[in-house]
């Protein structure tokens, strides 16, 4: 198979610079929700004692489960010694690191005293899986830089495939570890459940690849860089796979809770008595999340339908998030048992909420942050292949 | 009497001496407040015991809890702080109604200490769950990890603290148990707001002492844990649950 | 080259007492160690003493914040902070931020302990 070239973006085209000054308009609003925030208390938000953590916390989550599993592109180069996802794997690798790096401002820009940051990273409960999450997202830096850095340099390459899977198994780690804040929470029934790892596992693969799969199409489309079919088929296909994949976990989690009569009451909640949770979980997370892509993946053939399905998956999944996080802090917890509860701190009632803008903009400012700092990279290093027409990449079809 | 009965009565009777007197030198080691410089200990584990058949629509406890700790709403219900509250409760068969004051539950084994990133939420030795605000980020997952709901964020600048009761924006907190006055040997101002007009609901002690009020009561009167299910062995208990 | 140096010197501790911070330390009579000692080393001080009192329990009143703020407290405005208050005047002036009384009230709440 020929060896794949990779150049850098021209990156000089009006376009370009307008995509930059738009996305740093958006981070420039993101900053300014975050100091707005952090300087009048957090009453100016929607989140409350009830509901705390919000419209950012959505948005972070689902960027850092994502950069989880973007890098499953590149390892199944690597790990999985498929051809085909070779010329892949270093925009994989890339944004790995921008998804995460926008997902984590969002969530430190978001805490009640962002400035100890630094205490942060001196004091560790090692009880906390929270705190194990701060390790693993550090140290995934560590892991995909000079997992990326195996492919940069070709003196380095023979060890791209033990780096490759470092990198895997740290990830799979730190999804299982994102999956498990809300895994471990004994006292939450929509979410003490040991399925939450699996369960977030498998949304960054969906997610991850969704991203890419947009981010791909764009790069290749604005810079001119031929695309194939072969690629698109196999990567359509996958998407597919793992779209399928988190509706099963949904499905097997609901119907298990539904054969729990202990669980029935947070069920009706979530599937047809919950409002806003509810349309979310059947209209945003299962059809437009779910089945949608489904379609269009697999019934329809045209690029569009590929993009429209991965932008389908994306906001679906934020619907999912939203669901979760935010739905789950709203279903009231059960200290008394068959009692109707009442009290001025809003026990025995589903909470409100309703997300404000400095809380929107927050997190849409961090995943203007993660697309920034992509565009930036391919300018600077060359992580995009010159060609991913089907003659370039070979008979990969393995 | 021959010498060697003598002494052995001499010895029975010291020894008699000692065990009467033992349990009350201990008695009175532990009602003393613990002085300034003496740090808390395992022996002691201080909790609540409160009968809800006592409580009615009284909120004495609430009132003197803000005033003590200097804790104060802004009208704004669902962002303000409460370290303790009055729940009512309804029976959805029978309809049978009850209230009850609710706080941190001082649990033996608690979820918000086990969940803090940076070690902030904490538990003291002799059992009193509290917050450094020296450490705590504001990242509220302790208040996601509570069965009780017993925490709160402080949402928005706090002034006009009390001098013994830090408090400030950006930290999550709840009820001290009044550490404060504990340590100089007073009791929660809940509970002595409680008993001040002849309220019998709330009462204040070491579970660990034998001798004490709270102990008898609980050796000898049936209690309950909320969530109990839970496995927590909360530090307050209830009566009339 | 040691004139020169020595002028500098005098120079700049002039300049540097001229705009020294003015503060008024409120209550005549030793403090809990010495000055110099104090200027050096309170942040310590109080970082060790936060831990003992608030995880141990431990509340000598020698090194504790609420014993400084009792002394050190201006006596109009009661206050540590604010125009000549005894932190804030240093503080300032070094342009070291402080966030001890965000959560920790400035204010004289009762008479010192000794």
């Amino acid at each position: 198979m020929a060896r794949t070239h990779y150049s850098e973006i021209e990156g000089r085209s009006p376009g370009f610079y307008a995509l930059l000054g738009m996305l740093g308009a958006l981070i420039l609003a993101g900053l300014g929700a975050a100091w707005f925030m952090e300087h009048n208390g957090h009453y100016v938000t929607g989140m409350s004692n009830r509901i705390v953590w919000g419209m950012p916390h959505v948005f972070a989550i689902f960027l850092i489960v994502a950069a989880s599993g973007v890098l499953n592109v590149a390892s199944i180069a690597s790990v999985f010694g498929r051809d085909l996802y070779k010329p892949l794997a270093r925009l994989s690798g890339l944004l790995a690191l921008t998804l995460l790096a926008g997902g984590l401002a969002v969530l430190v820009l978001d805490l009640g005293r962002p400035e100890r940051l630094i205490v942060a990273m001196t004091h560790y409960n090692f009880k906390s899986i929270f705190a194990w999450n701060i390790f693993l997202y550090t140290g995934f830096y560590a892991v995909v830089a000079l997992y990326l850095w195996t492919m940069f340099e070709r003196r380095m390459n023979r060890h791209t495939k033990p780096a490759g899977l470092v990198a895997f198994v740290w990830r799979l780690v730190l999804t299982t570890g994102t999956g498990s804040i809300f895994g471990f929470l004994v006292a939450r029934e929509p979410y003490n459940s040991a399925l939450l790892a699996p369960l977030f596992i498998i949304m960054s693969f969906s997610f991850g690849l969704a991203i890419f799969v947009l981010v791909l199409m764009a790069a290749c489309q604005w810079t001119g860089r031929p695309l194939g079919e072969v690629v698109l088929k196999r990567l359509r296909n996958l998407l597919g796979v793992f779209v399928a994949a988190v509706l099963y976990f949904v499905v097997v989690q609901h119907l298990t809770n539904l054969y729990i009569a202990r669980q029935h009451d947070v069920e009706r909640f979530f599937l047809w008595e919950g409002g806003v949770y509810t349309a979310l979980f059947w209209f945003g997370q299962v059809l437009v999340g779910g089945i949608v892509p489904l379609v269009l993946l697999f019934g329809a053939t045209s690029r569009c339908a590929i993009a429209a399905a991965a932008a389908a998956v994306i906001l679906g999944g934020l619907a999912q998030l939203y669901v979760l996080i935010i739905g789950g802090q709203a279903y009231p917890q059960l200290m008394f048992p068959e009692k109707e509860v009442r009290s001025s701190f809003f026990d025995g009632v589903v909470a409100a909420y309703a997300p404000s803008l400095p809380e929107v903009a927050l997190g849409v400012g961090g995943v203007a942050l993660a697309l920034a700092l992509t565009a930036v990279a391919l300018k600077v290093l060359p992580f995009l292949p010159k060609s991913l027409a089907d003659g370039d990449v070979g008979a990969a079809a393995a | 009497m021959n010498p060697r009965r003598r002494q052995v009565l001499g010895w029975g009777a010291a020894a008699a001496a000692g065990a009467a007197l033992a349990p009350g030198l201990r008695l009175v080691e532990l009602a003393l407040a613990r002085s300034p410089e003496e740090a808390a200990s395992k022996l002691q584990r201080w909790g609540l015991l409160i009968d809800i058949t006592q409580c009615g629509e009284c909120d004495a406890c609430v009132t003197a809890c803000s005033d003590e700790n200097g804790w104060t709403g802004h009208g704004r219900a669902e962002t303000d702080v409460q370290w303790i509250r009055k729940v009512s409760l309804r029976d959805k068969r029978t309809g049978y109604a009850q209230t009850l004051p609710l706080m941190c539950q001082h649990c033996e084994h608690p979820p918000c200490v086990d969940v803090c990133p940076t070690g902030a939420s904490f538990k003291r030795e002799d059992g009193i769950v509290l917050v450094d605000k020296h450490t705590c980020i504001g990242c509220r997952y302790c208040v996601l990890a509570c069965p009780y709901g017993a925490r709160s964020f402080v949402h928005e600048a706090v002034e006009g603290q009390k001098a013994d009761v830090p408090r400030g924006k950006g930290t999550v907190e709840s009820c001290t148990l009044c550490v404060h006055r504990v340590d100089r040997g007073a009791t929660p101002a809940c509970v002595e707001a409680c008993n001040k007009d002849g309220g019998k609901a709330m009462a204040f002690g070491d579970l660990n002492d034998r001798d004490s009020a709270i102990h008898k009561r609980l050796r000898t009167e049936p209690s309950s844990q909320i969530r109990a299910d839970l496995a927590l062995n909360t530090g307050v208990r209830y009566q009339g649950l | 080259m040691r004139i020169a140096a020595g002028i500098t010197a005098a120079v700049l501790t002039v300049a540097a007492h001229a705009d020294a911070p003015r503060f008024k330390i409120e209550r005549g009579e030793a403090c809990v160690a010495p000055v110099a000692e104090m200027r050096r080393d309170h942040m310590k001080m109080l970082l060790h003493q936060r831990d003992r009192t608030l995880r141990e329990g431990i509340r000598t009143t020698q090194f504790s914040l609420k014993n400084c703020v009792d002394c050190h407290a201006s006596r109009e405005t009661g206050s540590v902070l604010g125009k000549d208050g005894f932190c804030s005047s240093c503080h300032e002036y070094t342009a070291v931020k402080i966030d001890c009384f965000e959560c920790h009230s400035p204010e004289r709440q009762k008479a010192a302990a000794r």
